[in-house]
């Protein structure tokens, strides 16, 4: 084992406070985070309301907590569906070739043909703006991402040694992917499933922030931020807390996104 | 170099024909009749009928489709719910008060981050390489909206050197048009400064470990030398590149420092007809954007060779 260089303890214990903060959130927040408390309404940041309150006297720092377990659990959700959409479409193309693969890469490609904000955007309008329609929008506009990088990985893999001696043993093709092909294509999808997070995490609070993520009174950092806008000079750390939250949550998952792919990419290593 | 950009257009007809079917049966896959959806809940029986039968509803789908592509593509894209307006005029209005904030931010963060990546990479793992590395990995992480409210709470509202709200389009009063513009781009510059130098960084770290960069070294030419003659043209390829893809992403995602800064930009229509549920804008918009993507990728990719001749003989 490899002593942790500086940038992954920081990585680590940025993710490790963030879904600490969730964890507790979920349970216990010092304040209800939707009681309205108007007589003490943009209260600055004190020892009764550590970071402040709101433009309806609600505590920031209840609020930034169950939003902290609002969004890393949206994004925990979209990047699981986008793996197993991912990986599951990306092994059949990979594998099978032929009409399956032109059929699954044509709409893969037809997709990732449009940036992936403007993808979601798209999909919500269909979903409608809510926690379910940005899992699902979400969901859809990260898996092409993933299909490509796992087919490319089993196109590579198919031809080796142990694939073919799989075959000739007379394993099933759903044996084979699953046994043999799966682990072995995990290195990239543990890459690419880590910076994920970190883009839906963004992505997401980008959506609330334009008002069309999860809808308020529930707080999410980027609805908090959206809200805290006509308040900036009577109220600033409105608007600077939850922006740190953000910026925090992706720095850690940026951090130790780089030192996974150190460890798991080998042909990235030392960059 | 013909045969290359002939086979790279030419690969660009069946990913826009996909794009198109795509866009097109969006507006399909929302519930409900897009007649109804277009009229209001409101529109009795026979308005709703004659609405179905002047959009083409009662013919067959693939019909429908060659109708729309054909309006399409002779610059029809519908009308507005909202706002009556065609949607072509709406969109190109909107999109050149877009492009000119993202085509500034990028060309200035393209100038100040590629020298800066280049420059970590040559330094690798001394004290300057590290902390370019942070920096960039700190920008990175700062989401555009909150780096645009913090830009506009410092200069716009504590310092008061800069307008808050209010947009004047720079092709009207050019001078003023910049001053409104100064924030935003700042904005993006400062977040794509990040994601452009790690790129930058990494192309040319590869172009100095190959054989050809010791060689250069070992027959005594200067570090500059080698830096600017030999490494800079190779390493810049795969930024060239990344530069395509942000400039479109930017189309998309532009909408949270326009909704900062309030700027009527094409972002912020996307999202506006999202809200009201201007299917037209949001097809147009989609459609237009998708193709812009397309196009800039499709010109990035014709002029990589000037970096890099070597793609056209592949």
């Amino acid at each position: 084992m490899r002593r942790m260089r500086p940038n992954q303890v920081i990585g680590l214990t940025l993710i490790a406070l963030v879904l600490a903060a969730a964890l507790i959130g979920t349970f216990w927040t010092p304040f209800d985070p939707l009681r309205i408390d108007l007589r003490n309404k943009l209260a600055a940041p004190g020892l009764r309301n550590l970071l402040g309150t709101d433009e309806f006297g609600r505590d920031i720092l209840s609020r930034l907590m169950a939003a902290a377990g609002t969004s890393t659990s949206i994004s925990l959700i979209t990047v699981s569906f986008a793996v197993c959409g991912g990986v599951t479409l990306g092994m059949i193309a990979g594998y099978a070739r032929g009409a399956v693969d032109r059929a699954i890469m044509m709409v893969n490609d037809a997709m990732l043909s449009f940036p992936s904000m403007l993808l979601a955007l798209a999909l919500l309008s269909i979903t409608g703006a809510n926690k379910y329609g940005i899992i699902l929008a979400l969901g859809l506009a990260y898996t092409p991402g993933m299909v490509r990088v796992v087919r490319g990985a089993v196109l590579s893999l198919r031809e080796r040694e142990f694939i073919e001696a799989s075959r000739i043993m007379g394993n099933s093709s759903g044996y084979t992917m699953l046994r043999h092909l799966l682990p072995n294509c995990l290195a990239p999808v543990i890459v690419l499933a880590t910076t994920m997070f970190g883009s839906v995490l963004l992505t997401e609070s980008a959506l609330s922030f334009l008002g069309l993520g999860v809808p308020p009174p529930a707080p999410t950092w980027g609805n908090m931020l959206a809200s805290a806008r006509p308040h900036m000079s009577a109220a600033p750390w409105l608007g600077i807390f939850p922006g740190l939250c953000i910026a925090l949550t992706l720095l850690g998952i940026n951090l130790f996104g780089d030192a996974i792919r150190d460890r798991l990419d080998p042909r990235m290593r030392g960059l | 170099m013909l045969r290359f950009a002939l086979s790279r257009l030419l690969s660009t007809i069946p990913t826009l024909l996909l794009v198109s079917v795509a866009v097109f049966g969006l507006i399909r896959l929302i519930p409900g009749d897009p007649a109804s959806l277009i009229m209001g809940d409101l529109a009795d029986t026979a308005a709703l009928e004659a609405a179905r039968q002047a959009m083409g509803l009662d013919r067959p789908v693939p019909v429908q489709f060659a109708i729309w592509l054909g309006n399409a593509l002779t610059g029809d894209l519908g009308t507005s719910i909202a706002s009556n307006e065609p949607v072509l005029d709406l969109v190109l209005r909107r999109f050149s008060t877009s492009a000119w904030m993202v085509l500034i931010a990028v060309g200035i963060a393209t100038l100040i981050a590629v020298p800066l990546g280049m420059l970590a990479a040559w330094k690798q793992n001394g004290a300057l390489d590290l902390g370019i590395v942070a920096m960039s990995t700190l920008l990175v992480s700062i989401p555009t909206f909150w780096l645009g409210l913090m830009i506009l709470l410092t200069f716009g509202l504590n310092l008061g050197w800069l307008p808050v709200i209010g947009y004047v389009a720079i092709t009207t009063d050019t001078k003023a048009g910049l001053i409104y513009l100064i924030m935003p781009v700042l904005t993006l510059v400062l977040h794509e400064v990040g994601i452009i130098v790690r790129m930058a960084r990494a192309s040319t770290l590869d172009v100095l470990r190959l054989d050809y960069v010791t060689h250069a070294r070992a027959k005594g030419l200067s570090e500059g030398a080698i830096l600017r003659k030999h490494v800079a043209r190779n390493a810049f390829g795969p930024t060239w590149t990344l530069l395509g893809l942000i400039l479109g992403n930017l189309l998309g995602g532009v909408a949270v420092v326009e909704t900062v800064f309030t700027i009527p930009g094409l972002g912020r229509l996307i999202v506006d007809a999202i809200y009201a549920r201007d299917y037209p804008v949001i097809q147009g918009c989609l459609l237009f954007v998708a193709v812009i993507y397309m196009v800039v990728n499709l010109i990035v990719d014709l002029l990589y060779p000037i970096f890099d001749p070597r793609v056209t003989a592949q």
